[in-house]
């Protein structure tokens, strides 16, 4: 972005990067970045949730300092520099929850340092935040997390209703009775490969909805 | 794109690196004491819970000195080593020593219901990394009065399982010995019989977690063997 108008922190502008990355350009279905970690945290929807949530703020405020901080970083080792705050980022934010909000962190356990290797956040800083502005970057990267997290909550739901009989850990097949008439929890659903399978389904869903995703050969 | 010299990203690279490294080590230093009181509070309350007593954050340390009366350390022979912690003896750096010089830490505990227990903890691998927990037994070295197990890693809803009530509420009752043969826990993929003193089931998905669980549980209370021969009923 070149001009220097002022332009309004709500424009319709600005809403559209957090709106796209929603539907028409989520980074899940259409971009198919991030896949490894929605495979790896949809089994149950209370860490699917609160991944999403870690995604979004990891992603906004990355975006945020990277984009500040745009100028000033040589190209030749930018991919290094991005590295290097979001590592920072994370390790921070892991040692903070470690420190006052013990349980949450041994619930995430693992996944907390894995959001480092998340290719969202990378690839949001290489082809947003060095080319834009801080505040569009910001909305950016909180509409990028929110199209992950809102993939991630859609999978884990279905994964730890079938797969569980469960809805973020309250049991509601046993209470709706669907035991009694001989329903059984698929076993399968919980294994990796179907998050693949239900993310493939979404992905078919989405353009099936919206023909201008489909590539032509 | 503006260009950079060579001394700009050197001079940059150092900087940052510098700054990043400073910001970190303060961090770590700051948070270093309520992360270590953290884990203490962990310890104390996993213990608890193997003894059927939940505690929350609050009221651990409370509770822990009200149930846990007394610690001692063993080593592999069954005799009782003098002037150390049971606390703080720290299990993975055991076992990195030879057997005869490791320290076996054992607690006592006494619940409402007036049994004498003793807590032994174990600590193994699962998939990802280390699993570890505790085991209480009645006073006849032999039966588990309850268990609780944790992890570092494991995947949710998987091998994470280990530390659900459904899983941990199949030990109690179950025997590690048959006469004087040391038989411990096994865990039967597919469901284990429910009169099978030594099995319970695995977790689908999440096979190799409970067969690490089992090695754990095997290798870890088979050290204790010659106390529980000696001290049982």
């Amino acid at each position: 972005m070149s001009d220097h108008e002022k332009e309004p922190m709500f424009s319709a502008k600005s809403l559209k990067f957090f709106t796209a990355p929603l539907a028409d350009n989520n980074p899940i279905t259409v971009q198919v970045l991030g896949i490894c970690s929605a495979l790896a945290v949809t089994v149950k929807l209370k860490p699917a949730i609160v991944m999403a949530l870690s995604v979004v703020i990891v992603t906004a405020v990355s975006n945020l300092v990277i984009s500040a901080m745009r100028k000033y970083i040589p190209d030749r080792i930018r991919i290094i520099v991005q590295l290097v705050v979001i590592a920072t980022m994370v390790i921070l934010v892991d040692q903070l929850l470690k420190a006052y909000m013990f349980d949450v962190s041994k619930q995430l356990s693992v996944f907390v340092g894995l959001i480092i290797t998340n290719c969202i956040i990378m690839g949001r800083l290489e082809a947003f935040a060095m080319a834009n502005k801080p505040w569009p970057s910001f909305i950016d990267g909180l509409g990028n997390g929110a199209g992950y997290g809102l993939i991630l909550i859609v999978v884990a739901f279905t994964r730890e209703l079938f797969g569980s009989g469960t809805i973020y850990g309250y049991p509601v097949m046993e209470k709706i009775g669907a035991f009694r008439i001989g329903y059984e929890n698929n076993g399968m659903i919980i294994l990796p490969p179907m998050a693949l399978i239900l993310v493939g389904l979404i992905i078919w869903f989405h353009r099936s909805r919206n023909k201008t995703l489909i590539e032509k050969n | 794109m503006k260009h950079f010299s060579n001394r700009y990203i050197f001079i940059f690279s150092t900087v940052m690196v510098i700054a990043v490294a400073a910001l970190l080590s303060l961090a770590a230093t700051l948070l270093q004491p309520a992360q270590e009181r953290n884990l203490e509070i962990e310890k104390k309350k996993n213990m608890l819970e193997s003894i059927g007593v939940s505690a929350t954050r609050d009221n651990t340390v409370e509770l822990y000195s009200k149930y846990i009366t007394g610690s001692f350390v063993l080593n592999s022979e069954g005799e009782i080593v003098e002037d150390v912690d049971a606390f703080t003896v720290v299990l993975k750096n055991e076992q990195k020593k030879p057997l005869e010089e490791q320290y076996l830490p054992v607690f006592r505990a006494f619940p409402d219901d007036g049994e004498k227990l003793i807590i032994l903890p174990v600590e193994g691998k699962g998939l990802w990394g280390p699993i570890y927990g505790y085991v209480s037994l009645r006073s006849d070295m032999n039966t588990i009065y309850g268990v609780n197990f944790d992890h570092k890693g494991e995947t949710p809803g998987l091998g994470a399982e280990i530390n659900t009530r459904e899983f941990e509420s199949m030990f109690p009752g179950k025997k590690l010995f048959d006469n004087e043969n040391f038989i411990s826990v096994q865990v039967h993929k597919g469901g284990a019989d429910p009169s099978d003193m030594h099995g319970v089931d695995a977790i689908s998905g999440g096979t190799i977690t409970s067969k690490g669980l089992e090695k754990m549980l095997f290798d870890c209370l088979n050290k204790y063997n010659d106390y529980l021969l000696k001290n049982r009923i």
